[in-house]
This record gives C-alpha cells, structure tokens and sequence, in this order.
C-alpha cells in the first residue's frame, strides 16, 4: 500500500476515466460540462500513459502522450468554436434543446 | 347439307361479328339474314325429307373432340325426325326474327353486333339440337346461354339490360350445374356419353340403385332428375322461373326468337331427346308432370296482372312450357314437342305483333298507355287476334290441337300416373287464365278510348301511374330506350313491310300449323313419322289412349277458353274500371300476383344476400384481413413499426449516443474478459 | 514520503472531478476542472515525467481551462438544476458504470506484462540524461514525422477555430484598399449635361 506502484495510478486512471464518461452521460445542464468531461477523460488516457511509460522505462509513453495533450488542445478549440457558433444561431447550450439530429 | 344447315349461321356471325364495322351495317344485315333464310328452307327439305319421307336419319361423325380413358366424345350431327322438327322450328324463327329485326333495330347504332349475336345463337341451339352425345348437347346449352346473356344486355348502357342477363346466367347457371352432374351421373352409370350408347345401356340398368349421401336411390331416378333441373333451370320452371320476366329487358326480337320459340325450348328438348332414359324413370316423370302443372297455373296467375306487355307474353311462355312438360311427364312426348312445335308460331307471332304494336308506340311498353290501336295498325291488331287464338286453343287453331291434346293426356293418363290428375286440373285451370290475360292483353291495346295521347312524347322515368293500391314494387314497366325520342307527338303508324311479311308468315303457320301437321305429331302417321326417335316404355300407350277420353274431357278447355274470352270482355271492354275495382278490393291478392308471388324478394333474401354477405366475408375478411394482413400489409406495417422503433433510438442528443457508445464498449470489454477468463 | 503526496494529488484530483461534473455554477466546474489539472501535473511528476507536467499546466490549465472560461463567461451560461430525466437514467448510467468500472479495476488488478515486454522497449529511459533533453532527442528525430502532423493539427485547428467564430457585422463599415486602388477616373465620375434652372 506505501510502495505506489504500477496498479495505482492505473486504478486511479481508472476513477478518473468514469467519472468523465459518467459526465458526459449524466450531464443535464449544459454542453461546456460534456467538454470538460472530455478533457477529463483525456488526463485520465496520459496518466495511464505516463504510469505504463515509468514502469516500463520507456520513453514512448510520454511521447505519446504528449501528442495526446496536442490533440486535445486543438480539439478542445474547435468544441469551443462549434459551441460559440451554435450559440449564436440557437441562442441556447442546454443540453434538451439540442436535438436537431432527432431522426 | 346438315352440315351447311348447322355451319351457316356461324359463318353468318363471324362475318357480321368480325367485319361488321367494315362491310357496313346493310351488308351485316343482308349477309346474315339470307344465310338463315337459306338454312330456314334446306331446314324445311330435311323435315320433308326425315320426317315426313322415309330416310330413317343419319349422324355423321365430324371429329373427335376428346378422348380421356374410357370417356370418348365426337363431334357429331345427329339428324333424325325429333331434330329435323326443332330443326324447323329453330331456323324458320330465326330467319323470320333477322329480317324482323331490320326493321325493328333500323336506328341501332351496333346493328351488326345483334345480327351478329342472333346468328351465333342460332348455330348454338342447331348445336344442340343436332347433339349425338351429352357433352355437345351440352356445348350447345352453354352456348344458347351465353348468347342469351349478350343479347339481353345488348343495350349495355342500360344498367337493368346488365341485371336482368347477369340474372338470366346465374339462374341458368344453377340448372346447368343440375344437368352437369346428369351427366356426370350418366357417363358413371353407362361409361359413355353419347345417345346410341347411353340408350343402349339404359334398359340394363333399371333398378339400379346408388349409394349416396348415406342413402341408397334409384340410379336412374336420380340421374333423370339432375338432368330435368338442367331443363327447369333453361326453360323456367317453377323455382327457376325468376330469369325469364326479366329477359324483357332485350329487345323484343329477341324476346321472340330466345325467349318464346328457341332457347326456353330446349328444356322439352332436351327431355324427348333423352325419354329412352326417362321412360325407365317413373318417378321423375312424376315430378315432371308435377313441376309442369304448377308452373302453367303458376304463370298464367301472374300474369292476369302485369302492365307491361312482353311481361304478359312472357308469364305465357312460362305457362305454356309448363304445359309442354305436363305433356312429357305423362310419357307424352310426341304431343309436348307437337306443342313446342305450335307454340313456336303463335308464341313468336305474339312476340312480334308486341313489337310492332311497341314500334308503333315509339317504345312505349305499358297497356295502360294504350288503347283502340285497332284503327291505327290494322295489319298488327289482325295478327295478334290470330296468335291470341291459337294461345288460347281456339277451335281449329295450331294451338287449339296440341293444347287439347295435352289436356287429354293428362286426363288419360291419371289411371297409371299419380300426378296426371293433378296436372289435367292444372292445365284446364291455366286454359281458362290464358284465355283471360290473352284477351285482356288485346283488349286493353286495341280496344277502349286511347289514353294519355299527348303525353307520348314525355319518357320521364315511370312512376306507376296505376290506382294508389297498387304498391309498384313487382311493377317494371320498363320502356325501350333505344330511340332517342326525337319523334315529336306522333300519331301510331303501321310497322313497315320487313316487320310484317313475318307476322304473316307466321300467322299462317299458327293457323295451319295445327291441321296440316297434327296427323304426324300425335295422329295416325305417328310412327312413320317419329320412325323411333322418341321411346316410350313398354307399358306407355297414351298415344293411343288420349285419343279415347270422354267428350267432356276434350271440350273442357274449349268451354273455360270461352269462359275467360267473356270475362275478359266484360271487365275490359263492356264494363271498364272493373279491373281497377276488383285490385282495391283485393289490394293485397292483386300485390301478391303482381309482385310475381315474392319470388324475387324471396330468392333475394335466401340467395342473393347471404351470397353477397358471403363474397364480402371472404373480401374484406378473408382477403383484407387476412391475408392481405398478413402479406403485403402486414410486411409493410412491420417495416413501419421496425422503423419507429429505430427512430426512437435517434433522439438527437449527443449524450444519448455516447452512453450508447459507452454500452458498446462495456459490452465489447465484457466479451473480451469474458473470453479470456475462460 | 512520495506516497503520502501521491495520495494527496489523486484524492484531490478525483474530487475535483466529481465537482466539475455534479457543480451547479459552470464557472466553478471550470475552476476545479484547473484544479484538476494541476494534480494531475503532480501525479506526472511523481511518475518522472517533469516535461509533461509543466506542459500541463502551461497548455491545459494556461490556454485552454482558460479558453474555457472565456467560453462561459461569453455564453452567459446560467446556473441550472438537475433536471427530472436524470433519475430515469441514474439506475441505467450507474450500472453501466459500475461495470466499465469493475472491468478496468479487473484490468488493472489482474494484468501481467507479457515475459518480452522489457526487451522490447523502443525508448529506454537512461537515467544520465534529463526527462526534457531525451524527450527532445526522440522527439525530433524518430518521431519528427508526428511532431510536423501535431503541428499541422495545431494549424487547421486554429483556422478552423477562426473561420467558425469570425463574425464580421454587416453594418460595420470597412476599407477595401484594393477597390479603392483601383478606381479611375473613368468608373467614377459621369459628366451630365443639364438644362439650365433644372434639375438632375
């Protein structure tokens, strides 16, 4: 329990990553929580990343993740975008109001 | 030249049917109409030359038509004294309707199809009556049939001509389903169909019985009674009847040459034709005689009452065949065929004169609208007279000699028949009503004052127009509509020569017919004549014993003839109104009789609805809901629902299809731990 | 000793999570999201990777929990409740997580690397050189293909980020330079003839 090991940071990876996708599914209230949870769910990927990249001694991990966080950031400018585009036609981001894909 | 006698007619009707629009309406008219002329008198050569002369018939086989295991059926004309008679009545009819009708239908716009028609029905009756074996008998009465139902809804457009032939069919239909299973009966029996086979196996199996429907019956019985439904059903019977009053709706040629002379015929035909069979079948014969003697009276009290002219006509036809199986039914034969023989004359005679009186008329078909023509159409007025008094049996007429000699038969017949009594009081009784409506008919046309002149020219649709007891439910008067009514208020004219040379033509046959022929129907000649062609059974000599009746007995119909003239008279002529007075105090007696008994009411309510009941079961229960349900609907509706149901999984909101996401991939780990656990 | 931070940081970071999604007021989500964040750059340099970490903070926390706030602020986003249809799918949604959740605690609890895994490392971390420095090295020469794609991500990202939110007012008046080049005498002026004491 004192010495962390591998299986920690994975087990709290692991918290980690539910908890963003449990805020994407129980999130009622606007579309900013769903890309926070998202961005959640990406810190949780490389801090698997780093976890395996120690363990393993291998550097590959990091670079990975590294490429992740690049990603992301792009990623998370363009939701922002879309979101503030969105805005100004619909006037609105919560999240009931936002089903035009309604087949 | 049998074989020109039966083919000509055909050829007559493909070229007026086929090329009709071609070679023009004249050219359709003339071709077919000298044809039948051509046949109507090689007709007469072969009866001067079968019957009257000595050739003992021949039949010819043409070709083979079947052949399936043990049943063989040709193609073959029979020609022995019976056919050389209907051969007679058939074609000389027929010619005489064809040039009657250049006349009647001269402004018909599809001329050539009727002629066309005429000349078909014409080859299907010599069909049958040349008929060596059942099934061609049977072509030829499908064949009439089917003539029958064009040439009554001839006039298409009009939707009572389309019920009245789709009746006709359908009624028919069912007497022809009766005669099918006859035959059926017979090929069973005998292992043949045709005559000279089948008559050759009747005797050996009197007494036969067969088991059917758990009931052992005599086969014979049996199979003759299948065929006389075929009979009840073509020559409307009692309970067969209903088609015949509404055949009206054809023109009155037709009327005159199907419903009067040929096709209604072909029942008593048919009966002689096949009497080696039914002589061995005593107890159809009595339901013959049965079925006869109710329809004369039957008809004749039905028609005491009808307003529209080819009705009364019509309800005599009915009577008289009735008269015509009476006749049969006591084993008679020669003296019903002698009848069919008079009766084709006067009856068509009547037919005609009713058309001319009804040309003259400008279509109008109601009695009530006409009265003292005699002035007007002299010519017409005099060939009724003669035609009323052969129907009736005046002294001396065709009718007067084989009506007579029906009652007599009957009368002589009682001590071995059971229901020859039956049948003698039947057809002295409807005697006396034919004598009645007949003159009643003349009367109430060619007598009295003329009424409702200057309202010729208005054809609004009838409204009865009769005592306001009369409840017009059975009362169809209908009018021939194929005039367009442009004539303006004209005055009755006399018909033109085209229509009256057959009048006279055949009121010289129903006043001759009688003496110059009786001999060899039912008279001294009777076996030179007939030379086999009809068989009696070896204990049927009522040939012979009608002659020796009581006096009484053969003056009987002669005094209710004169009976009815005079009453008659009296309530249509000396005293007018007596008619009107008599239906108000009897409202309920005259509603019966002029509703045709309820017959049609009754058949509706028996048949006709729980059959449309039953077809629109089947429609839009059995097709709608079930099968197309389950088929092209039901497919259809899945696919609908199936779709729904996806829509409902798209709902638009992104999160929705991320837990989606998330299902999936839980599911996916799920299996791979899963499969690795193992 | 570097249990008792490591602890600290993943506590801290969980809980931060949980606020960001369960928060009422957006604008606080977006701070704990920071706070996350910076915890995880704790957890990262527990783990040895002190480039990542400070790249955390300056990228993630600096630029886009940042942007973030800029996007909430602008939006107006109000305060909301929790809203009915949450209780229909909470039994639904926690079932589903219990079980990712079981499978990845499975995963981690039962997994073993494989007997070649640690001969086959690509990049050995060698203790002489600084985290920084061999990340540099790997970086921009095996994976310079990579680096050059991310930029260009970066790149297309960042005008497309533009081309979505440019909003240019209809009713604000610019300069086209080039249009005003190019006027001539000849496009502009007309020269009318006008009668005299009329007008034009």
């Amino acid at each position: 329990m004192l010495t962390i090991g591998l299986t920690h940071y994975l087990v709290v990876a692991a918290i980690l990553f539910t908890l963003g996708v449990a805020g994407i599914i129980l999130n009622r209230k606007n579309i900013i929580i769903i890309l926070m949870s998202v961005e959640l769910i990406l810190l949780a990927v490389n801090l698997n990343f780093v976890a395996f990249s120690q363990s393993l001694a291998d550097l590959t991990g990091q670079v990975f993740a590294l490429f992740v966080l690049t990603v992301a950031a792009a990623e998370a400018a363009i939701g922002l975008a879309i979101l503030v585009a969105f805005y100004r036609n619909r006037g609105t981001i919560a999240v009931e109001d936002i089903n035009s894909l309604k087949g | 030249m049998i074989y020109a006698i039966v083919f000509l007619p055909l050829v007559g009707f493909l070229i007026a049917g086929a090329f009709g629009p071609w070679i023009g309406v004249r050219a359709s008219e003339l071709v077919t109409t000298s044809l039948l002329m051509v046949c109507a008198v090689l007709s007469w050569i072969v009866f001067f030359d079968v019957g009257i002369g000595h050739n003992e018939g021949y039949a010819p086989i043409l070709a083979n038509w079947m052949t399936v295991g043990a049943l063989k059926v040709n193609w073959g004309l029979r020609v022995d004294t019976l056919t050389a008679v209907m051969l007679v009545v058939v074609n000389t009819v027929s010619s005489l309707v064809h040039l009657y009708s250049i006349g009647y239908m001269h402004e018909d716009p599809h001329r050539p199809r009727f002629f066309a028609y005429l000349s078909l029905f014409t080859f299907a009756m010599l069909m049958l009556v040349t008929a060596d074996n059942l099934v061609q008998m049977f072509f030829g009465w499908e064949g009439v049939g089917l003539a029958s139902y064009l040439l009554i809804g001839f006039w298409y457009q009009k939707p009572s001509a389309n019920a009245a032939a789709i009746k006709a069919f359908v009624v028919n239909r069912v007497g022809d389903f009766g005669f099918a299973l006859g035959i059926f009966l017979v090929f069973q029996l005998t292992q043949s169909v045709a005559f000279p086979e089948v008559f050759a196996a009747v005797p050996g199996l009197e007494g036969k019985a067969i088991h059917v429907f758990g009931m052992d019956v005599d086969a014979l019985t049996l199979a003759t009674f299948l065929l006389f439904v075929g009979a009840m059903g073509k020559s409307a019977q009692f309970l067969l009847h209903t088609w015949l009053p509404d055949a009206m709706e054809g023109p009155t040629p037709v009327s005159a040459l199907i419903h009067a002379a040929t096709m209604v015929t072909a029942g008593v035909f048919m009966v002689a034709r096949l009497s080696p069979i039914f002589e061995y079948a005593p107890a159809t014969l009595e339901f013959v005689t049965l079925v006869g003697a109710v329809t004369a009276v039957f008809a004749a009290t039905i028609g005491l009452v009808q307003n529209d002219i080819k009705r009364v006509i019509a309800y005599s036809t009915c009577s008289q065949l009735g008269y015509m199986f009476v006749a049969e039914g006591v084993g008679a034969y020669s003296i019903g065929v002698y009848h069919l023989f008079t009766h084709a004359f006067f009856k068509a005679l009547l037919f005609l004169g009713a058309g001319s009186v009804i040309h003259a008329m400008h279509h109008e078909q109601d009695m009530r609208k006409m009265g003292g023509l005699r002035k007007d159409i002299p010519f017409t007025f005099a060939m009724m007279i003669i035609g009323t008094l052969a129907l009736t049996g005046f002294p001396f007429t065709a009718g007067f000699y084989s009506k007579d000699a029906i009652i007599e038969a009957a009368f002589a017949a009682s001590k071995h028949h059971h229901m020859a009594m039956f049948g003698f009081v039947a057809t002295v009784a409807a005697a006396g009503l034919t004598a009645f409506y007949s003159w009643r008919l003349v009367f109430m046309t060619f007598f009295g004052a003329r009424k409702d002149h200057a309202d010729q020219t208005d054809h609004a649709d009838e409204a009865p127009t009769v005592a306001e007891v009369a409840h017009a439910d059975g009362d169809q008067t209908h009018q021939d509509h194929s005039h367009d009514h442009s004539h303006g208020d004209h005055a009755p004219h006399e018909s033109p020569i085209v229509m009256l040379a057959p009048l006279a033509v055949l009121g010289l046959g129903a006043l001759g017919a009688g003496i110059v022929f009786g001999k060899y129907f039912i008279g001294h000649d009777y076996d030179e004549f007939w030379k086999g062609s009809l068989f009696t059974g070896r204990d049927n000599h009522i040939i012979h014993e009608f002659h020796d009746v009581a006096l009484g007995v053969g003056l009987a119909p002669t005094v209710v003839m004169a009976m009815g003239f005079v009453v008659a008279l009296y309530v249509y002529v000396l005293k007018p109104g007596t008619a009107q007075a008599l239906a108000r105090t009897f409202p309920r007696l005259y509603r019966f009789l002029l509703n045709k008994w309820y017959f049609d009411e009754l058949y509706d309510f028996l048949f006709v609805r729980p059959a449309f009941a039953i077809g629109r079961l089947f429609w839009k229960g059995g097709d709608g809901a079930i099968i197309d349900r389950l088929g092209p609907d039901g497919v259809a509706a899945r696919v609908a629902d199936g779709a729904r149901l996806a829509v409902r999984l798209q709902t638009g909101y992104v999160y929705h299809y991320a837990f989606a996401m998330l299902i999936g991939v839980a599911a996916v780990v799920t299996y791979f731990v899963a499969g690795g656990l193992r | 000793m570097a249990a008792v931070f490591f602890y600290l940081f993943a506590t801290i970071m969980i809980a931060s999570a949980g606020v960001v999604i369960f928060a009422r007021n957006p604008v606080h989500s977006v701070l704990f999201l920071i706070l996350a964040f910076c915890n995880g750059a704790g957890l990262f340099l527990l783990a040895g990777a002190e480039f990542l970490a400070m790249i955390l903070i300056v990228v993630y926390v600096g630029a886009v929990a940042v942007l973030f706030l800029f996007v909430v602020m602008m939006l107006d986003v109000d305060f909301a409740e929790l809203k009915q249809g949450f209780i229909k799918y909470l039994p639904v949604g926690v079932g589903v997580g219990v079980v990712v959740l079981a499978e990845l605690s499975l995963m981690a609890f039962g997994w073993s690397s494989a007997p070649s895994a640690t001969e086959a490392v690509a990049n050995p971390i060698v203790p002489q050189m600084s985290n920084t420095a061999a990340l540099g090295q790997i970086l921009y020469t095996k994976y310079v293909i990579f680096f050059q794609a991310s930029a260009l991500v970066l790149l297309t990202a960042m005008i497309g980020a533009i081309v979505l939110t440019l909003h240019h007012k209809p009713s604000v008046k610019r300069q086209k330079i080039a249009e005003q080049n190019a006027r001539t005498r000849e496009n502009v002026i007309e020269i009318k003839k006008v009668p005299f004491r009329t007008g034009v």
